[in-house]
């Protein structure tokens, strides 16, 4: 409908979300001249219902301020690490050891840039522009995982990556398949069903090296001591000290906590390391009898932090490649536009003809 | 993006060398209808379809494709749920369930 | 290649005790007889794997994330291709990563580095142009029909683009001509005969020039005159005379395979 029904409020409060970039879809938060009070009162009720029904939260919904914001915000960081992610494993693409690996990685930085691309989409729906999304990145005003932030050294990184980073991103993003929020939710089911592969893959590689010569075999370790801490950072700061978690899983944007989360993933690892002949390189791992899971040393949040603020080994260079790609393919997209509204003028001039006939 | 619930779309390109969104549609196989499976950008219908095939049907997922520019969608509003959707829940006899058949009455 | 027979550790091998012997070592590859079907194979899969690695370098630089996915299915099939017809040759590994480059029998066009996004789109059409007329006539190839549909849609990927940067802005279809014009040199090269195909070379060459004339006057771009090979022809890929960049291409590829002799990954 392209008109308000008499008598009925319009969708969204004016302002609400950023962006609202002119090429957003149907799916896009329309704007409506209510204030913001008057709609968080008439329609609030509703939203925490549906929310607590466990039912989704769909795009032309009422939903706070804070709930959109919230969702862009997580999106687009979750849009922005799958395709900075694309970096470190495109490194090893032109290297790899045998031409079964290279396709295999070919596909799965595919994948990647697949899954930014299903992200990108979702946050649109939420008003946001990609464009929009795409200057903050690269401004520096929306973050992207810090893990991206470790450079590949080896081949054996490739596997690192797929076993201990992909590992950690299915951990945290299997609940968010039920997310609260319709597109994300969906967007999501569509990545963990594409991602299956993409932890096999790595673990398959790492498993093959670690059988393999004794050089083969120190590359594996090598890269599993320098990415298994970054890994359990993944999951965010420790729950007493994480800003957004706890508003997030009221809204049921998150379904479990950082720590519960990262408690999982290092259950799923240790046996895992076990069958693949590496060790872990943490001298508290300790099976908790009591517990009934593995206790584990401290984080070196500090790294954590200074990675996060900047200081990271590939920060800078992530970002630049990011922009010189993005600023280097100016001119294609312009020739693209330019080249699609010339012919679209050329249709209407015939169509015109056509009629005057 | 305009005051009211249309989908604000503008067709052309909305910033220099930025392109329009579109929907894509997939027939997951023959025999069934296509299925809204996500969005994408593109400047023109062409590319679209392209970059649809590319994007949502790499692991065979579809043997058919729509794409739609979003613009040319026009979608109710959740606030018409009632108006639009409401009325047809009290035609209870649209429905086969509503009327009673005699035991022992069958193919009916 | 995967070995099979690989133990759990510990018991690491090395490269004394049970590694076993490297199957091939660099320059014992055994080199298809000239003239054969065999050596024409070989060329055809070094042109696949060839450019299938130049389109591998794009992976996080393209001029826009949809294109990231498009170049990355071409890399793919054609990565595919070499497979399959290295497969029938010998090991696929051996042939990829141990051979030296004057071994490689792939055209000069595909050794062309990327350049700006119009110099890969240009290599694209002259290539894939080729590749689909190619297999369209080698119809009883095992490779052909699964090939000919790959191809098909290259071109017309390539196709498209090359309309919209041609007839885009000034800057794009400046680029895009420097592009036609400097590759332009190394597509005669393409219709050089390899023989034991069952290929018209020159009904190829007339359809290539034919089609790709087209598309490049309908991209108001000018058709480079002459035959191909305007000024200094290039040519000798298929005799395994390469371009400057091409060794570099190679060691880039080939340098952690020959790291590691006789190494399963």
């Amino acid at each position: 409908m392209t008109t308000v029904l008499p008598g009925t409020p319009s969708d969204t409060p004016a302002g609400a979300g950023p962006g609202t970039g002119a090429d957003a879809g149907p799916d896009a938060a329309p704007r409506a001249p209510m204030d913001a009070e008057a709609a968080a009162r008439a329609y609030g009720p509703a939203f925490d219902a549906a929310v607590a029904a466990d039912e989704r939260i769909e795009p032309r919904d009422w939903m706070p301020d804070a709930y959109r914001a919230t969702l862009v915000r997580q999106i687009a960081q979750h849009a922005h690490s799958e395709i900075i992610g694309m970096q470190p494993e495109a490194n090893w693409i032109t290297r790899a050891p045998s031409l079964r690996r290279k396709a295999i990685l070919m596909a799965k930085v595919q994948d990647e840039a697949g899954h930014g691309l299903y992200l990108y989409s979702a946050a649109e729906t939420l008003g946001a522009s990609r464009d929009d999304l795409l200057d903050k990145l690269h401004s520096g005003r929306q973050r992207y995982s810090s893990i991206f932030n470790y450079p590949t050294l080896t081949w054996a990184d490739v596997g690192a990556i797929g076993w201990l980073v992909d590992g950690a991103a299915i951990t945290n993003q299997v609940p968010l398949c039920r997310c609260s929020y319709g597109p994300y939710a969906r967007a999501m089911v569509r990545v963990c069903k594409e991602e299956s592969f993409h932890q096999r893959q790595g673990y398959e590689l790492l498993l093959e090296l670690s059988r393999g010569t004794e050089a083969q075999h120190a590359m594996a370790q090598d890269a599993v001591d320098r990415w298994w801490w970054p890994s359990l950072m993944m999951f965010g700061p420790p729950d007493d000290e994480s800003a957004h978690s706890a508003q997030s899983m009221e809204w049921k944007i998150k379904r479990h906590s950082n720590d519960e989360l990262r408690q999982r993933f290092v259950d799923i690892c240790v046996p895992q390391a076990e069958a693949l002949g590496l060790t872990l390189p943490d001298p508290d791992l300790k099976w908790n009898e009591e517990q009934g899971r593995w206790d584990f040393g401290a984080i070196d949040w500090d790294e954590f932090k200074a990675v996060l603020k900047g200081d990271g080994p590939c920060n800078e260079q992530r970002l630049t490649q990011r922009r010189t790609a993005h600023e280097e393919g100016a001119w294609v997209r312009e020739a693209a536009a330019a080249h699609a509204a010339r012919k679209q003028a050329r249709t209407a001039t015939e169509r015109e003809g056509a009629m005057a006939r | 993006m305009n005051g009211t619930d249309s989908t604000g779309g503008e067709g052309g390109a909305t910033r220099t060398g930025g392109w329009p969104l579109w929907e894509v549609f997939v027939r997951s196989r023959r025999g069934l209808s296509h299925t809204h499976a996500g969005s994408l950008h593109a400047p023109d219908a062409e590319m679209a379809l392209r970059n649809a095939r590319d994007l949502y049907t790499r692991r065979s997922e579809g043997v058919s494709l729509w794409v739609v520019p979003s613009a040319a969608i026009t979608a109710s509003s959740p606030d018409e749920k009632d108006p639009f959707f409401e009325p047809a829940a009290d035609k209870p006899y649209r429905h086969p369930t509503f009327y009673e058949v005699p035991e022992g009455v069958r193919n009916l | 290649m995967s070995d099979a027979t690989t133990t759990p550790r510990p018991g690491t091998r090395t490269g004394t005790d049970t590694a076993p012997a490297p199957r091939t070592t660099a320059g014992a590859i055994p080199e298809p007889e000239p003239g054969t079907l065999a050596a024409a194979e070989l060329a055809l899969a070094d042109d696949a794997l060839v450019l299938s690695q130049r389109l591998g370098q794009w992976a996080g630089h393209a001029p826009v994330l949809e294109e990231e996915v498009a170049l990355a299915n071409i890399a793919l099939d054609l990565l595919g291709q070499a497979r399959t017809l290295y497969s029938g040759l010998g090991d696929e590994d051996a042939l990829a990563f141990l051979r030296e480059e004057r071994a490689f029998r792939n055209c000069q066009l595909v050794e062309q580095p990327n350049g700006d996004f119009a110099a890969t789109i240009v290599r694209q059409l002259f290539f894939s142009t080729y590749q689909e007329l190619l297999y369209g006539q080698l119809t009883t190839h095992p490779l052909a029909t699964k090939a000919v549909r790959e191809v098909a849609y290259h071109r017309d990927h390539a196709e498209h683009w090359t309309l919209r940067l041609g007839d885009g802005t000034t800057e794009s279809h400046d680029r895009t001509q420097r592009a036609v014009d400097g590759l332009w040199r190394h597509t005669g090269e393409l219709f050089q005969p390899l023989p034991e195909l069952d290929v018209d070379w020159s009904a190829l060459r007339a359809d290539w020039d034919t089609r790709v004339a087209d598309v490049l006057t309908r991209a108001t771009l000018r058709v480079p005159e002459g035959a191909q090979g305007h000024g200094w022809k290039a040519g000798g890929g298929r005799q395994g005379l390469h371009t400057e960049s091409f060794g570099r291409l190679l060691a880039e590829m080939q340098h952690l395979h020959r790291s590691h002799p006789g190494a399963t990954w």
